[in-house]
């Protein structure tokens, strides 16, 4: 066990996994030469050389359609996007393109394409730089959404993403880059699609990801103290979506509220919820709520930002809501 | 200074007032790093210093009801184009009384008064808008033009080539103008684009496409007036590619050390602002003492640009649901 960021565990992944597979290149925008605009890529560069690490012109469409046509005749690549927000620029290609390929086609392809990005808001960078799009890609059939929170998940799932066939929307949130924890030597890899429970709880079951794991962490930490044990499930993703850890916390707390950074509005706290209520309506004791960002364009102001996105003490009141 | 003698067709008046505009440009924007690590102000800072020329040429080329546009670094360009010191520091400061009431920040300024339409963070994103102001002056039979500014980044963005089309097959009125600073964020010119003389991407859409030297503020404006009059009169747009350098790193949080100090000396010794002034006091166009006076003004009027800011409020907390929609 090493004590690192979950900045170097992204990074101990894609060496880690580049050394051992010759097909798997990185491309992107400052990934080479200036080793990513969040230093992720670092030393990648270095160590492969510019074949398999490639610069390229901001263009994010091309990027990812020249990824997909990569992946389609063999190729693993690794397409890193500056920020979360230019996926949309690339959306028709994400979509369209790489998303349906295998569908469309019978079957008789494959496109195993990591699309790495990071994103969310904290950093007063206004209406273009700062959401959290998860819930645009699940709503997407054909791509899988993965969404680490914790370094020893950042890099076994990485480096599981990395070795799947299907494509991958790899999302990580900008403010978990520099969070210090314990990952495992070795060759580390976790399953896609498989839940974790980062805290037990009897009262009530948080169902989050990304950075509102850690929201949701200090909520039951202050929650406890009052004498009310919340359940922490971190799905870290959305698709393959693991209800069947969620399912199993709600028959055993009767009570689930879904806390996310993005908008409340058609979030992914919205399926869950759902999903929950078909599943397990008669083992809830009180309605699901929904923790999510207020549906407006990201204000650059502080304080203005601050109230936008969902806090400790945001999740607290709902959970007195219904414990 | 090329000393070009038939530039001094512009009066000294005129001469100065853009000499005050660079200054003012430069220290406003030298103020800020400062300020920011105060935590006065947020999020990214991308500076202008080093490019003033270009805006502040743009700007005195146009009159005053012509449209500009530009991307997210635009706080010389806002101020270029008449925005008030104050209300641009506002913004900085996250201020309700910012020209974007503080919702906006560094990247994401405006003012419809002044015909400002907006600083934009999506590289390549305001190219077309820049079309669709233009279309729209056409439509309504107006005679303003648009300005666009754009960085060499964004020549390689797919909405680039989209909206040089678009713009040549209306023949609506807008003037494209390439910012070149020899690089996006860590990579330079030639390791993004295929063809480096970016002036000649206009020449697929038959668009006349020229080269200029963005140090040197009256050959910005001469060059982007030719190009005024030319789309004011229905001849179509023009592409103008201003080489210049930045002179601080990408943003707040770039060290910048992919450019060697070699190259940045160079570019210093080119430094548009002194280059400027040695130039008008040259040609008699203004005495030292004159000069002295437009800096220590300059400085004052940052220095109470930084004081509006800090003294205005902040937007209340109901201000997070207003302005989504008009009703
Ligand atoms: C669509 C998109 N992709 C990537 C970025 C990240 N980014 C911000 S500025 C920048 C470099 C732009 O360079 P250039 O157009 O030359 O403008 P400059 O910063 O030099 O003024 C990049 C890649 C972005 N903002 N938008
Ligand atoms: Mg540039």
């Amino acid at each position: 066990m090493a004590e690192i960021t979950c900045r170097e565990a992204l990074n101990q992944a894609m060496h880690e996994e580049m050394a051992r597979d010759d097909r798997i290149f990185i491309l992107g925008e400052d990934v080479g030469l200036y080793e990513g605009s969040f230093k992720v890529t670092k030393g990648l560069l270095a160590r492969f050389g510019d074949r398999r690490v490639v610069d390229t012109p901001i263009s994010e469409a091309g990027i990812v359609g020249l990824a997909c046509g990569a992946a389609m005749i063999g190729l693993r690549p690794i397409a890193e996007l500056m920020t979360v927000n230019f996926s949309i620029v690339a959306m028709d290609q994400i979509m369209n393109h790489v998303a349906v390929a295998r569908y469309m086609f019978g079957g008789r392809v494959k496109v195993p394409l990591v699309i790495r990005a990071p994103g969310g808001a904290g950093h007063q960078l206004g209406a273009q730089h700062s959401h959290s799009l998860e819930p645009i890609f699940l709503h997407c059939p054909g791509l899988r959404v993965i969404v680490p929170s914790v370094p020893a998940d950042a890099k076994g799932l990485l480096k599981s993403a990395i070795r799947s066939d299907d494509p991958i929307m790899f999302l990580e949130h900008e403010g978990i880059y520099g969070v210090k924890g314990e990952v495992p030597d070795g060759d580390y890899t976790i399953p896609l699609g498989v839940a974790d429970i980062k805290r037990p709880g009897g009262d009530v079951t948080l169902i989050t990801l990304s950075r509102m794991v850690y929201v949701c962490l200090e909520a039951a930490k202050q929650l406890a103290a009052a004498g009310i044990e919340a359940e922490v499930v971190d799905l870290r993703g959305l698709n393959p979506l693991d209800m069947v850890t969620v399912l199993d916390s709600v028959r055993k707390t009767r009570r689930a509220i879904t806390v996310e950074e993005s908008w409340l509005t058609g979030g992914w706290g919205g399926e869950v919820a759902a999903r929950i209520m078909e599943e397990a309506f008669d083992s809830l004791d009180a309605p699901v709520l929904r923790v999510g960002c207020a549906d407006v364009p990201m204000p650059y102001n502080k304080k203005l930002e601050k109230a936008a996105i969902p806090d400790v003490a945001r999740v607290i009141a709902r959970v007195r809501e219904i414990v | 200074m090329k000393g070009k003698k038939e530039r001094t067709r512009l009066e000294s008046r005129e001469l100065l007032s853009m000499y005050r505009d660079m200054v003012r440009i430069r220290d406003f924007e030298e103020a800020c790093p400062r300020l920011y690590s105060q935590g006065k102000m947020g999020g990214f800072l991308h500076l202008y210093s080093g490019q003033e020329a270009v805006g502040v040429g743009v700007a005195h080329a146009i009159h005053p009801h012509d449209y500009m546009i530009a991307a997210y670094r635009e706080h010389g360009l806002i101020l270029a184009k008449g925005a008030h010191p104050n209300a641009v520091m506002a913004e900085l400061f996250g201020k309700a009384t910012g020209c974007s009431r503080g919702k906006g920040g560094s990247m994401h300024m405006f003012d419809p008064d002044i015909r400002f339409m907006g600083g934009y963070g999506i590289v390549g994103g305001h190219l077309p808008l820049a079309v669709g102001l233009a279309f729209s002056i056409t439509y309504q039979g107006g005679d303003e033009v648009v300005v666009c500014l754009f960085g060499d980044g964004a020549t390689n963005q797919g909405v680039f080539h989209e909206a040089m089309n678009m713009a040549a097959l209306y023949q609506v009125p807008v003037v494209f103008i390439c910012e070149n600073n020899g690089y996006g964020i860590g990579t330079s010119v030639i390791r993004a684009s295929a063809m480096e003389s970016l002036y000649k991407k206009s020449c697929a859409y038959e668009t006349p496409g020229l080269k200029i030297d963005g140090m040197d503020v009256l050959e910005v404006y001469e060059a982007v007036r030719e190009a005024v009059q030319r789309a004011r009169e229905g001849g179509g747009p023009t592409y103008i590619e201003a080489i210049t350098y930045r002179f601080r790193g990408h943003s707040i949080s770039d060290p910048g050390t992919y450019r060697s100090e070699q190259e940045k000396k160079i570019w210093r010794e080119r430094d548009p602002i002194p280059n400027f002034s040695a130039w008008l006091q040259a040609e008699n166009h203004a005495t030292a003492e004159e000069i002295a006076s437009i800096e220590s003004e300059e400085k004052s009027v940052v220095a109470e640009a930084i004081r509006f800011a800090e003294e205005s409020a902040d937007p209340g907390p109901d201000e997070l649901w207003t302005d989504v929609y008009v009703e």
